[in-house]
């Protein structure tokens, strides 16, 4: 299968397979009016199979967010046809507005205009809790 | 200190110091009767919780202080929609300090981000309650003399109670501290408290679900209480009340010395054949829990 290969902008690579659709939603690709090229189940040699998101153009792409669904990810910034940096991503301290908190006892779940922010608290165990109600972020899915 | 949400934002120091100005107070009561002339405190309770309103009432009298609020939100602005953030800001208009207590996690976090003046957590849903355990820790000093080299045996509830977790973590502080969780498999500690405080801290402690089993070794027993709104279904609820029922029989090779302690109210955990023991410690326990409201106002109101 070929695609092309994108001139200017990135190629986010090691994403977890399955996960691609998930990554251009949160990242608002779809209101992109470049070409994106999602590619899923591709090989690798690492973890059997990945999905690959390229965008031919360079975006502000939030990072932090990235890292927070998936910091095995890398992001390669392409250049006039050439991958110039190699980027890898950490878990960020602090996320807001990306996950939102279940717990029906949390005050976020009657105050409406509340931002949903989650802290890193076990960054081993790769623990975020709700910045209200301390509960843990089981699923980031 | 300009609020206080949480037990963990307390360093051992600060606890220390408020302890320090609890005694102070128990012993030289005059000295502090003037201390809040003019000051108001506004208890906003958005779910009804009377001893601790009172606790806190009482605790600003004593200080010559007054007293504004409600007991709980249906009469109140909550009922019309009003938000926490809003209600916090008029209310710091008319008060000095608010003590508030909101059934919805985290409440009281919002409402000390927009809040001229200091907020005092006086419990939200099952999450903080912090000045019931620095009424614990001033009951265990005041009645062991030390907060460090206890044995301390938590018996009931260990999964719901949120009291028992934060005097975990309060404890967990503390020098050679050995914990003995009393409960049945259905209502142990939760995994995450073992490890992220117990097991990261390096604090021994043993599960049991015999409540004699280790009595003899115990400086401190804290019971707690089956609480029906933590769980889903009645029959657990019914089957697990009257688990652990402490009474004067359970008690024969327990210390002379031993504290018991109960965050109150009571259902039947303690027998009341236990009541008159000098060892029983939880009425105590309610009163210093006023003398350390008083220290905590005193210190977010910078009184001297
Ligand atoms: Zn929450």
């Amino acid at each position: 299968m070929n695609i092309d290969s994108i001139k200017n902008g990135y190629v986010i690579d090691h994403i977890k397979a399955g996960n691609a659709m998930k990554i251009y939603q949160i990242l608002n690709l779809n209101r992109l009016d470049c070409q994106v090229a999602i590619i899923t189940n591709a090989k690798s040699k690492k973890t059997g199979t990945k999905d690959i998101i390229k965008i031919d153009k360079n975006i502000d792409i939030d990072l932090e967010t990235l890292g927070f669904i998936d910091h095995n990810i890398t992001v390669n910034i392409v250049k006039d046809d050439k991958i110039v940096e190699k980027r890898k991503l950490d878990l960020p301290e602090t996320v807001v507005n990306v996950a939102r908190c279940n717990n029906p006892r949390c005050i976020t779940s009657i105050e409406k205009y509340l931002d949903h922010i989650f802290v890193l608290t076990d960054k081993e165990n790769e623990i975020y809790r709700c910045k209200y109600c301390e509960m843990s972020l089981k699923n980031k899915d | 200190m300009k609020h206080l949400i949480d037990i963990k934002d307390l360093s051992v120091e600060e606890i220390d110091d408020l302890i320090e100005v609890a005694k102070d107070i128990i012993n030289h009561k005059e000295k502090y009767s003037h201390k809040c002339d003019g000051k108001k405190l506004a208890t906003l309770f958005f779910e009804p919780s009377t001893r601790t309103r009172l606790s806190f009432e009482a605790a600003m009298m004593e200080l010559g202080g007054n007293v504004i609020g409600f007991s709980e939100a249906s009469s109140s602005s909550v009922a019309k929609g009003e938000t926490v953030s809003d209600t916090i800001r008029v209310v710091g208009c008319y008060s000095d300090i608010i003590a508030m207590r909101h059934p919805k996690e985290g409440a009281p976090y919002v409402a000390s981000i927009k809040s001229e003046v200091p907020i005092i957590n006086a419990g939200d849903g099952g999450h903080n309650h912090p000045t019931q355990t620095l009424t614990d820790l001033l009951t265990i000093k005041c009645e062991k003399g030390r907060l460090d080299n206890l044995n301390i045996g938590l018996c009931g509830d260990l999964k719901f109670g949120r009291t028992v977790h934060s005097l975990i973590t309060a404890m967990s502080r503390y020098k050679n501290i050995k914990f003995f969780l009393i409960s049945p498999d259905e209502l142990s500690l939760p995994e995450y408290i073992k490890r992220d405080v117990l097991e990261k801290n390096n604090i021994e402690y043993v599960e049991t679900k015999n409540i004699e089993q280790y009595m003899k070794d115990l400086d401190i027993l804290y019971m707690t209480r089956v609480q029906k709104e933590r769980f889903f279904n009645e029959e657990d609820y019914v089957r697990l009340k009257d688990y652990y029922i402490l009474n004067k029989l359970k008690l024969k090779k327990a210390k002379k010395d031993l504290c018991i302690m109960h965050p109150l109210p009571r259902v039947n955990e303690i027998s009341t054949d236990v009541d008159d023991d000098p060892r029983a410690c939880y009425f105590k326990q309610a009163r210093y829990g006023k003398y350390i409201r008083m220290a905590l106002i005193l210190k977010l109101l910078e009184v001297k």
